[in-house]
């Protein structure tokens, strides 16, 4: 028994290597990479992920028979007065859990991304730039980590700027290309810039927890959290706002989701790895863990549950309307972390984190099978007319991207087909799918939280159907409506067998919490207080499938039976839906609106101080001084005429000043 | 006579000659005025001897009057020297060091 | 008597300043020169009425008589052009005058005001300054200075004739000893 602690122990002991292997890849690939060779970087690169995965495993492995974790601590950071801040790691079952998908998924990645960047870095002439692209995904990871396996709000904070950066690094990545040879690099400032608001928010809430609580550690914290509500209720419900804030920024929520369809212009990797699977759910993650300040602040709780619920909604109505193949699966990507956050607000942890889990499965698969359909259609591009031509909008013809240019790609590239059929189906929640059950319980809570909010939630999800069923209609069936898709080709086996694992997950993952067995909320229960038990209603079940069918169909109707017929037609619903679908398809003109309101008026005031108050007060001032000087000497010169008689004057005068001095002392 | 006659006297001399420094532009008068200056505090001194009926005045006075002579000595030999290069003696001709 | 000794002590009084103003006013030189000669005799009256016999003669023999004779040799050597008239300083003799005003007031108040105990200068004989006196005390008490002053005369003569040489040409080989 005691070797079996032993063991145990000293696995916890384990935990930095989760953070300490990607950054052991970073340094390697930086000194090596250029010996190393391509195959060489994205081994070393997936090996480093891998093996946090392995340590993972093992720290599971570990819970499994000493539930409480552990706390490592590793050197104390900040010890200043009453504040003691030490870089700890934690290992308990909701960090192990993240940290699972995180290594999980990002290791499946990686392995996809060597394949994926050896074309892509051909196609935008670059070959040198392979090597970045992993060091960044190796700190991207490192973060991560950092993140997930805190110990107290600080290091969680370090964490959540790392993978900020790492998002605007590998957002920017074709830094010179975009639109006009500056759109990804304004696509990644975008980014970095909205989510600093929210961390801004983070932050202040960081603040006020010191303040008020005196520390910045979980535990010590959580287990103040009842006195602190007791004296000041109030306290809490602004705390609990301002971290709302920062969530809304990285977990792209209404109002601070505006950099998430933008950040498309990253790799598809990229994509798929932080603006789907991991990066987002920090928000998630944080709420989670804050559970305890949450359930003492209901008033807030709500505001939670309605963003959440507003945003699967809204998003869900832009997704509709898109003809990006990204765009759709970024707006999906927020539509369900919408769910998310409002699963959290309504009090079902679980039912969040077993969505986040599931979520990461089924959206990476679709977004890196997005990646190779894309790559299919460049080559199909390259094949069908010499000379390539990027991704740009406007031109619509020749984009890649541009799902109107698509069509019966299931016969050129049909492991890409079934996976992504797959992918589509857990999305849109028909069961035995993974998203089935994890939407499944979402509902539920909402149900027995808050009619309208279930009822909102219902609809997006008809609406998360629906487009899913828009989506794989027009990409892979009909007939192929330009030469790209007439010769696209199936991608290699380094991208399609990381899709394959993850078509796994997304089938079986629903086994983490099947009704009845409840295998994560077990898990879960030894960190988390679990509020709202996990009951499987039937009748909601049936519905959801029943409304999740008949979106299917419904897409079948407009797109399948008539499908498009030329990449320039219109789309069907534009038909029907007039002014409703330009609106849908310009993002209800949110952007613009930012512009207008916030940027706009910004820019304004900051050319203001620019201009005519540092320019012209502050450098007047500066420059005035010293022309003051100047005429001062000036002036002053002209006690030097060099007549001795002038000078000889002033003797004079000095003595009689002297001379009255002397009168009046004595 | 008062105090105050010989004080007064040497008082005046002294201004005249402070203005002789000041608003003459002749090398040769300045220096005669310096002499000037000179002579009214010898009388100052003199008066005092004779006021106090000690010697010391009278002392210093002979002293002044030996270093009169050599400074004047040394300076007539100045003016000469300058004269040479600058072949004027109006001393506002000399103001190089004007800034 | 006190009558006649005032009338002749004020007489003296305006010769002297006269004779102060006419060296100051007078735009030839050489006139100026002979004016300040008239002063300095002047003054030398003025000391033997207080009692200074010796100093008075010395006035005469070396300010009137080598100083005054020097500066008049000079002059001549020079060419005592007459300099124009103008003042080319702006307000330079407006504010020269104006302060000269302000010190003799200043001088009126500390001879007048602030001298608390005056008297009356005594009347001494000639016995008091004479050279006998003189040479006692300056031969007993100011030896020291007396022989410093010889040096300053050696130093002046030294210096008038080095400031007075006229420039040679730079010999041409020059051969300097090693320390």
């Amino acid at each position: 028994m005691l070797l079996q602690e032993a063991v145990m122990n000293s696995t916890f002991q384990l935990v930095p290597l989760v953070v300490l292997l990607p950054l052991l890849g970073i340094l390697l690939n930086w000194l090596f990479g250029k010996r190393l060779g391509e195959k060489g970087i994205g081994a070393i690169a997936s090996l480093a992920t891998g093996g946090s995965f392995v340590v993972s495993v093992l720290l599971a492995l570990a819970l499994l028979q000493n539930h409480e974790g552990a706390q490592i601590p590793l050197f104390t950071w900040i010890s200043i007065g009453t504040l003691d801040l030490s870089w700890a790691f934690r290992v308990d079952t909701l960090s192990v859990t993240m940290m699972l998908v995180v290594s999980g998924v990002g290791s499946l990645i990686h392995i996809y991304s060597i394949g994926y960047m050896h074309e892509d870095v051909r196609h935008q002439g670059e070959p040198e730039r392979f090597r970045r692209f992993f060091i960044f995904l190796n700190l991207f990871i490192a973060a991560m980590m950092i993140l997930v396996s805190a110990d107290n709000f600080l290091m969680l904070f370090v964490g959540w700027e790392g993978v900020g950066l790492c998002s605007y690094l590998l957002i920017g990545f074709w830094f010179e290309k975009g639109e006009g040879g500056l759109g990804n690099a304004k696509a990644a400032k975008k980014a970095f810039i909205v989510n600093r608001i929210g961390d801004f928010g983070l932050l202040i809430a960081i603040f006020l927890i010191f303040w008020n609580f005196g520390t910045l550690n979980f535990n010590e914290v959580f287990a103040m959290v009842p006195a602190v509500a007791g004296s000041q209720p109030e306290i809490l419900m602004v705390i609990t706002l301002f971290m709302l804030l920062g969530v809304t920024g990285k977990s792209a929520q209404i109002p601070l989701y505006v950099w998430l369809p933008d950040a498309m212009a990253g790799p598809t990797p990229v994509s798929a790895l932080i603006h789907a699977a991991t990066m987002v759910t920090a928000g998630v993650y944080l709420m989670v863990r804050s559970q305890v300040m949450y359930m003492a602040a209901p008033a807030t709780q709500e505001v939670v549950a309605w963003v959440g619920a507003l945003t699967a909604l809204f998003a869900g109505l832009i997704a509709l309307g898109q003809f990006d193949i990204k765009k759709v699966l970024a707006y999906s990507t927020i539509s369900q972390l919408g769910f998310m956050v409002a699963a959290v607000g309504l009090g079902a942890e679980v039912a969040a984190m077993f969505h986040l889990i599931t979520h990461a499965f089924f959206k990476a698969l679709l977004f890196l099978s997005a990646g190779s359909v894309i790559l299919g259609m460049e080559h199909g591009l390259e094949a069908g007319q010499k000379g390539h031509s990027g991704h740009t909008e406007g031109k619509h013809h020749d984009d890649p991207q541009d799902m109107r240019n698509m069509g019966a790609i299931r016969k050129k590239m049909p492991v890409t087909f079934v996976v992504y059929l797959i992918g589509a189906l857990a999305l849109a929640g028909i069961a035995p799918f993974a998203g089935f059950f994890s939407k499944d319980e979402i509902l539920v809570a909402a149900n027995q939280g808050n009619t309208a909010i279930f009822v909102i939630l219902v609809a997006a999800a008809f609406l998360t159907a629906f487009y899913m069923g828009r989506q794989v209609l027009m990409v892979f069936f009909g007939d192929a409506r330009t030469n790209a898709a007439k010769h696209a080709k199936e991608s290699s086996l380094l991208v399609t067998i990381p899709l394959m694992i993850l078509a796994l997950l997304s089938v079986f993952g629903g086994a983490l919490n099947l009704p009845g067995l409840h295998t994560l909320e077990h898990w879960l229960e030894e960190t988390l207080i679990i509020t709202h038990p996990a009951e499987f209603i039937v009748p909601i079940a049936v519905g959801s499938l029943v409304v999740a069918l008949v979106a299917i169909l419904l897409a079948y109707l407009f797109y399948g039976r008539k499908p498009l017929a030329d990449s320039k037609a219109a789309d069907p619903l534009a038909k029907r839906l007039g002014i409703l679908f330009r609106w849908m398809n310009q993002k209800f003109m949110v952007d613009e609106f930012y512009q207008a309101v916030v940027i706009g008026p910004y820019h304004k005031l900051a050319d203001f101080f620019a201009n005519p108050i540092d320019q012209g007060l502050i450098d007047g001032v500066v420059n005035g001084l010293g022309t003051l000087t100047t005429s001062f000497a000036g002036v002053l010169r002209k006690l030097q005429t060099g007549f001795a008689r002038t000078y000889a004057l002033s003797i004079f005068a000095g003595l009689i000043l002297i001379l009255v001095y002397v009168l009046t002392r004595i | 006579m008062p105090l105050e006659y010989f004080l007064g006297l040497s008082a005046i001399m002294f201004t005249i000659g402070v203005l002789g420094v000041i608003l003459r532009r002749n090398a040769l008068v300045i220096f005669m005025s310096l002499e000037l200056m000179f002579n009214a505090a010898n009388l100052v001194f003199v008066t005092y001897a004779t006021y106090y009926q000690i010697l010391t005045g009278q002392i210093f006075v002979f002293f002044v009057m030996a270093v009169a002579a050599a400074e004047v000595a040394v300076g007539l030999a100045l003016m000469v020297a300058i004269f040479r290069t600058k072949h004027s003696i109006d001393i506002d001709q000399m103001s190089s060091l004007k800034g | 008597m006190p009558v006649i000794g005032t009338i002749f002590y004020v007489f003296l009084a305006i010769v002297a300043i006269g004779s102060a103003l006419g060296m100051l006013i007078n735009r030839n030189a050489i006139y100026s020169a002979l004016f300040l000669v008239l002063n300095f005799a002047t003054i030398a009256v003025l000391y033997l009425a207080l009692g200074a016999p010796f100093i008075a003669l010395s006035q005469i023999t070396v300010y009137a008589g080598a100083i005054m004779v020097l500066f008049l040799f000079v002059i001549t050597l020079l060419g005592a052009e007459k300099l124009p008239g103008y003042e080319p300083i702006k307000a330079h003799r407006l504010a020269a005058i104006g302060m000269a005003l302000v010190f003799l007031v200043e001088l009126a108040l500390f001879f007048f005001i602030r001298n608390q105990t005056t008297g009356p200068v005594p009347f001494l004989s000639a016995e008091f300054g004479s050279p006998k006196n003189i040479g006692v005390v300056m031969f007993t008490e100011y030896l020291l200075p007396f022989e410093v002053v010889a040096f300053i005369l050696l130093s002046a003569t030294v210096g008038a004739i080095m400031l007075t040489k006229p420039e040679r040409k730079a010999k041409t080989n020059l051969s300097h000893q090693q320390d």
